[in-house]
């Protein structure tokens, strides 16, 4: 029956001719080669529990009067974007739960994006020929932060609406367009009329697609590329060594979609995230203390925070404040990590093909500069709580504020001379990180001792083979008589 | 030591020449090759171990529909379904890392650049081509681009004229008027004994209850006399009051926390701190200005009024907030 299906089906797509190749596909073994696997996982349990999600949210700024069972809210004149996340937390099975994965997936998927992307920058892997797929990265985390904002200010709760009102005025602090820019998105001065139905839409359905579109060219060019991969075990840059995706990745990355799904439903289940019954409808009058953004939002409320008071007057215009952390920070830095394949490139002179991984500290000025860029950003993250370090560590606010400002420009500078004489150091140590042998002391039947090198590693009993090539394996009469079935290889017996 | 009977000799792991089994490069392989046989050292243990967590998945899962039944609190939903999932998830990784081919497999990789004949092929092909259909039909392809052109222009109306109105004026001011009441969020006027030393609230104008632009905050500094802030100011403060716009200069928080003792005010966001009994200027933080103070009176009946709206845009500022008082010029 499945033979006659499959047959059918093969007739007029060929599937055969192009299914061989894909379950060919070699997936090197590594595991910093999951990171990205996270974030595909992450993103499709964000579109599962998303779905769900807007089966119940109602995107509208309209007063109704809260009448759910949650009492301390009972009565209050909400909005029916608060009132229904209310009510899907406390009145729809399983809304909670989903509510809580949704938002826990979004910052598994925004965290492991930038893990990923670190992967890929300090090993090299966005080298001749993955510039472009570097960029489509790039543009997915710009996009990632985007909607993760977007989604978490949906709920119309006070610490939400208080990231719009920054969010507009970042937006007006644009210049020449910006508060024209500010009144077309909020559909007038603020806070408008229009922004929950409008956030709504570009959260659910713009920018999910954008994403799966970028997605798709980012995996299309994987295929395309062949994965890259560390040196060693008989890796050139001709080939790709792993293991093929039938069946062994199917399995592996089958099975690690599901332990992040089961991540991120226990993380659901007992880490509670973004109560909002807690902090209350938005009013535009009201706020609350040590408000904080999501954590990728963190460099730029940091950012925000470190700035000095200073802003720009020219002649009838002015560059407000807020411009220069907010809108050209991100811009240089996304600007930056967009073109940076090539800035290497010109700079090292190399565009020659590489599908061969970098160790980081074979590569000490990039692995030193990435250390310190990403050390920057680390103290801004670090500064957008510094009221609450200024609290919990009983030093005054001026304090903290100044050792952020002193930090963000010092930090990179150490952690860069650090770095760099790690990497150099490392060099000289090239066994650094390797099973070393161990040794057999032996006695032989006079007395006398020896010492031999043992010729295994320790903990592996089984030695290093070289790769064989996935398309020329030739079924044995025997295995193709046991199974019975061409064109399904069998393990033999002694190997079960 | 491990058993090693049964397994070839170790292998130079650099070996890029030389191959354990099957032969040079490109050979064919047979399924006796070690490469084939499976990565456990222990399989019947390892598939003793995906079995038990199947079965603990099923279990899980199983556990989740009847919780999801009887409506079960959150974390019984999901720790049931969470165990479930990363059951199956550990699993079926243990299956694909352990009891399947241990390899190392490989495919070879072509060069991505091509080669300077098959680009020669192909953009000949593209121009010649090209040659006969477009450069022959000239006007042809300049009225499509003009026609395409105009739609791309056309295309952007809706964008600039549906979203939202034109800023116009609307950043230069408030609600705020000659002779406005201050007003509470819940509707009542103040007036003048409504507040003790000390005492803060946020005051709207009567007909804009709860704006998110004329949200004020009235502080009252001491009990009598008028505080002045600033030279031109001297009856901004009647009766020890003062009221400043609540909207933060920064970034447009409400400028929320007073502190009684020094007489300043804290933006929560950033903590942009003011000083009020100088005219709320900006003493720590990111504010670059200081908020902007509403001119007040006591009318004749004991409310307080104000004298006149804010005399500069208040909150963040923006491209078009010129000149000295923030007017456009």
């Amino acid at each position: 029956m499945i033979d006659k299906l499959f047959g059918w089906v093969d007739d007029r797509l060929a599937l055969s001719r192009s299914g061989r190749h894909l379950i060919n596909k070699i997936f090197p073994d590594h595991w910093s080669f999951m990171i990205g696997e996270i974030a595909l996982y992450s993103f499709i349990v964000l579109l599962l529990t998303g779905v769900f999600l807007t089966l119940y949210f109602v995107p509208s700024g309209s007063d109704v009067v809260y009448h759910g069972v949650y009492a301390p809210l009972r009565g209050q004149r909400i909005s029916e974007a608060y009132n229904s996340t209310v009510n899907l937390s406390f009145q729809v099975r399983g809304g909670l739960l989903m509510r809580q994965m949704h938002h826990w997936a979004a910052n598994i998927f925004v965290g492991s994006i930038v893990v990923h992307m670190l992967r890929v920058f300090f090993t090299g892997a966005f080298r001749r020929p993955r510039e472009a797929n570097w960029m489509i990265g790039t543009t997915l985390l710009i996009l990632a932060i985007f909607n993760g904002f977007l989604g978490y200010s949906l709920p119309d709760d006070l610490i939400s609406g208080t990231g719009i009102r920054i969010a507009f005025s970042i937006t007006e602090s644009i210049p020449f367009v910006g508060t024209y820019l500010g009144f077309f998105l909020f559909g007038g001065q603020y806070p408008g009329t229009a922004i929950i139905p409008r956030f709504f839409i570009l959260h659910v359905l713009v920018l999910p697609l954008v994403i799966l579109g970028l997605l798709a060219g980012h995996l299309g060019m994987l295929v395309k590329h062949k994965h890259a991969q560390f040196p060693g075990r008989g890796a050139r840059n001709d080939n790709v060594v792993g293991s093929p995706l039938w069946p062994t990745y199917a399995a592996k990355a089958g099975g690690f979609f599901f332990l992040t799904t089961g991540v991120t439903a226990l993380l659901g289940a007992a880490v509670q995230i973004n109560p909002i019954w807690q902090y209350g409808q938005y009013y535009p009058y009201k706020v609350s203390y040590a408000v904080q953004p999501d954590w990728y939002m963190g460099f730029l409320d940091g950012a925000l925070r470190v700035m000095p008071a200073w802003e720009l007057h020219l002649p009838g215009h002015m560059i407000p404040n807020v411009f220069f952390p907010a809108i050209l920070l991100p811009g240089i830095t996304f600007t930056l990590l967009m073109l940076y394949p090539f800035i290497e490139a010109k700079l090292t002179g190399d565009v020659a093909e590489h599908h061969l991984l970098d160790r980081p500290r074979d590569r000490p000025v990039r692995t030193a500069f990435g250390v310190a860029t990403f050390a920057f950003y680390f103290v801004l993250f670090g500064a957008s709580a510094t009221d609450v370090l200024a609290n919990y560590l009983s030093l005054t606010l001026n304090f903290v504020l100044w050792a952020f400002r002193i930090m963000a420009i010092v930090v990179p500078f150490i952690v860069f001379a650090v770095t760099y004489k790690l990497c150099k150091e490392l060099q000289q140590t090239p066994s650094a990180g390797k099973r070393q042998q161990f040794n057999l002391i032996l006695r032989s039947a006079d007395g006398g001792y020896t010492t031999v090198p043992a010729e295994q590693y320790p903990g592996y009993d089984q030695p290093e083979l070289a790769p064989v090539d996935v398309e020329k394996v030739e079924l044995t009469a025997d295995a193709a008589q046991q199974d019975g079935d061409e064109g399904v290889y069998e393990i033999p017996r002694r190997y079960r | 030591m491990p058993d090693t009977t049964d397994t070839p000799a170790p292998e130079e792991p650099h070996a890029g020449s030389g191959h354990a089994t099957g032969g040079a490069r490109g050979e064919p392989v047979s399924l006796d090759a070690p490469q084939f046989a499976v990565a456990a050292r222990h399989p019947r243990r390892a598939e003793g171990a995906a079995a038990v967590s199947f079965f603990l998945s099923f279990l899980s899962f199983a556990a989740f529909g009847a919780a999801y039944w009887q409506a079960a609190p959150n974390d019984v939903l999901g720790i049931s379904l969470g165990v479930g999932f990363a059951a199956f998830g550990v699993a079926l990784v243990t299956w694909g890392k352990y009891l399947m081919p241990r390899g190392p497999f490989e495919e070879p990789r072509p060069q991505m650049a091509t080669t300077p004949q098959e680009r020669a092929e192909f953009v000949g092909d593209f121009a010649s081509r090209g040659k006969v259909a477009i450069e022959r039909r000239g006007a042809l392809a300049k009225l499509m681009g003009a026609a395409g052109a105009v739609l791309g222009i056309v295309a952007l109306f809706p964008l600039v004229r549906s979203l939202g109105p034109k800023p116009n004026g609307s950043m230069y001011h408030t609600k705020w008027r000659k002779g406005s009441r201050l007003t509470s969020i819940d509707g009542r006027a103040v007036a003048l004994d409504d507040i003790e030393v000390g005492g803060i609230i946020t005051v709207f104008p009567e007909n804009d209850v709860g704006g998110a632009l004329s949200q004020t905050v009235l502080i009252r500094v001491q009990q009598t006399g008028d505080v002045v802030t600033g030279p031109g100011k001297e009856t901004w403060g009647p009766h020890g009051y003062l009221a400043f716009s609540k909207v933060c200069t920064h970034a447009g928080c409400p400028v929320g926390l007073y502190q009684e003792l020094t007489h300043q005010l804290l933006c929560p966001c950033h903590q942009s701190l003011f000083d009020v009994d100088t005219g709320a200027t900006p003493v720590f933080g990111p504010a670059p200005r200081p908020l902007p103070q509403l001119p007040l009176y006591v009318d004749s009946k004991g409310y307080l009024r104000a004298q006149a709206g804010f005399d500069e845009p208040i909150g963040p500022g923006f491209w078009y907030r010129g000149g000295s008082n923030g007017s456009p010029q």
